[in-house]
């Protein structure tokens, strides 16, 4: 049993209550008692192992106001192999992970709590997925793009294609991955810090994979330009460019929706911006206007595995957005109710 | 309110009744499925045998129960409805894996590559097939109507440990004998410059094919390996979740 004494940092509670020992089942709001009181009753904590009930770790004079943030950094002290992103610390064994800005003395504990711990695994930064996973795909395109030795017949060697939609395509793509750099750099706000490790093989996998697939055949010294020549290219380009701006301008309503350093939701609204006025069908807009890139540079190539890549990224983007959209309506009571979750009325 | 009590209990009896009715259906329906099954592939067994008694040699044996056995074996294809509903408690991806890599046998191999139908390692593959199903189907039969006789228990979870082997290897080999008439007819395959941008060769999709026995055999054989310790020894096994 490992006994962490915290100091008594001397701090006194804000409404000066007296704090009886409670009945784990019962919430923890007591009415705050008018006296002056101003001694700070100390809460102990206990964390098991969530499979095995071990007692890991017990930690004793924890401040009532403790964030489980702060208890998992103090876990993290008894075990330096358990930084805290990879914690999982709740309630119930089976029950689901609290929240790092969840107050010790709001949960239904008594003054002994006992919390479960579950090991997350090794932790990545989402910055360093995304950023991992869009450089490799602009990268690897570029490489086809100039024919680099040992993709196409040695006599194609640093040649470059006589199509101009082939430039166009290099173009486009090339664009749309420094978009995303910039936007994982500048304007996403994360609400996780960290996600498995695993899953940077799993996107790096899939991102690679494919804009490898693709540029393979769009810069193949055989790639026949799409059938309806000058009017399907120009078509495609302008979708293609509609949907960027507007995918980049939803990006930046949602940033500014959270203010700085901050992990708040709320319901976003149209604005100023035109391009925003997607929000009053659908709630996931930024996926809408992605599926709409793709299918612009479908278009535009008129490459198979091209439109493979669209539709397998539409089926991972209405994934995620019914489950956006999901949780949009259990957290907010006023939600529109006239909006979808990616298609407007139809998804 | 006792009426109010009353009308939520004869609800719940109503509800209970549906689902009682729902589950019989159920069981009805498992029960014939699994019946016809072990029926149809005795019936392969049975065509097997005659033909290699009469004829005395497995050339033209394939062509002989080739019907059958598509029938049959795409017929299969509803376990993995059944997997999907809930109304059989297996894994999905596990049921899906193994129907496909059949039915890619039996309708991307030997039916489409008449050249390799006489091969040594397709009558392999075949008997494998026909003892594993009669086994599992026969077993799934018997447990539905609650009367599961030893000696089929433990068939269904000790025939596998050889079958299972003796059947990927015909299965291989299959594959493998096919590969130079793949190559020289460039069947299924789709050459550059074509419209649609994209291109597949055949010959190097089995190549794959093949490889991937290498990563998904010892996992299917592991699982069953598992269940086999659970049904016979009762061991628990603490499964890793994600």
């Amino acid at each position: 049993m490992d006994a962490l004494a915290l100091e008594a940092s001397g701090k006194k509670l804000p409404n000066g209550s007296s704090i009886t020992a409670l009945p784990p089942t019962t919430p923890a709001k007591r009415k705050p008692a008018k006296k002056a009181k101003k001694a700070v009753v100390f809460f102990e904590v206990e964390i098991l192992d969530a499979k095995t009930k071990d007692k890991l770790c017990f930690l004793d004079k924890v401040e009532p106001n403790a964030t489980i943030g702060e208890i998992k950094s103090m876990f993290h002290k008894s075990h330096p192999q358990f930084y805290p992103a990879r914690q999982s610390i709740r309630l119930d064994p089976k029950g689901k992970s609290l929240k790092d800005e969840d107050v010790l003395q709001h949960l239904p504990v008594g003054t002994t709590a006992t919390f479960y711990f579950r090991d997350l695994g090794a932790q990545i930064s989402w910055v360093t997925v995304f950023l991992t996973e869009y450089t490799g795909p602009l990268v690897i395109y570029l490489l086809f793009y100039f024919r680099v030795p040992f993709i196409y017949a040695p006599k194609y060697d640093f040649t470059t294609s006589k199509h101009w939609v082939v430039h166009l395509a290099c173009m486009c793509h090339s664009f749309h991955y420094v978009k995303r750099l910039l936007e994982t750099l500048f304007v996403h706000r994360f609400s996780h810090g960290t996600m498995p490790l695993r899953n940077i093989f799993k996107n790096c996998s899939y991102y690679w994979g494919f804009a490898a697939w693709m540029a393979y055949y769009i810069n193949h010294p055989l790639y026949t330009p799409p059938i309806y020549g000058e009017q399907q290219i120009r078509l495609a380009l302008i979708v293609f460019l509609f949907c960027q701006i507007g995918n980049l301008s939803i990006h930046i309503a949602l940033r500014n929706l959270r203010p700085p350093g901050s992990k708040t939701r709320k319901i976003p609204y149209p604005t100023k911006n035109p391009f925003t006025w997607i929000f009053v069908l659908v709630s996931c807009p930024n996926y809408t206007y992605e599926l709409g890139s793709w299918l612009g540079f479908t278009l535009m190539t008129q490459c198979l595995p091209v439109a493979f890549f669209t539709l397998v990224g539409f089926i991972q983007m209405t994934v995620w957005a019914k489950g956006k959209h999901r949780s949009y309506l259990k957290e907010f009571r006023d939600y529109p109710p006239l909006r979808s979750p990616i298609l407007p009325f139809v998804l | 309110m006792a009426s109010g009590e009353e009308d939520g209990a004869v609800d719940e009896k109503e509800n209970n009744n549906k689902k009682k009715t729902k589950s019989a259906i159920v069981t009805a329906w498992l029960t014939f499925y699994n019946i016809a099954m072990t029926a149809g592939w005795l019936v392969l067994a049975m065509a097997m045998a005659r033909f290699y008694i009469q004829k005395g040699t497995h050339k033209g044996l394939y062509r002989s129960i080739a019907r059958t056995i598509k029938f049959f074996q795409t017929f299969a294809l509803v376990e993995v409805g059944h997997c999907a509903i809930g109304i059989v408690r297996t894994s999905v991806i596990v049921t899906g894996v193994q129907v496909c890599s059949r039915i890619f046998l039996v309708w991307f191999i030997t039916n489409s590559i008449r050249q390799i139908q006489n091969e040594e390692s397709v009558i392999l593959f075949l008997v494998v097939w026909t003892l594993t199903e009669i086994t599992r189907y026969s077993y799934y039969t018997f447990k539905l109507l609650h009367h599961l006789p030893y000696f089929v228990k433990w068939a269904r979870y000790n025939l596998f440990i050889i079958l299972y082997p003796l059947g990927v290897i015909g299965e291989l080999l299959t594959i493998y004998a096919a590969l130079p008439v793949v190559r020289r007819t460039g069947m299924f395959s789709m050459r550059l410059p074509n419209k649609y941008n994209v291109s597949f060769d055949y010959y190097y999709c089995l190549i794959i094919v093949m490889l991937s026995y290498i990563p998904l055999f010892p996992q299917l054989y592991f699982h069953m390996l598992r269940q086999r310790r659970r049904v016979l020894h009762g061991e628990v096994i603490v499964e890793k979740d994600d």
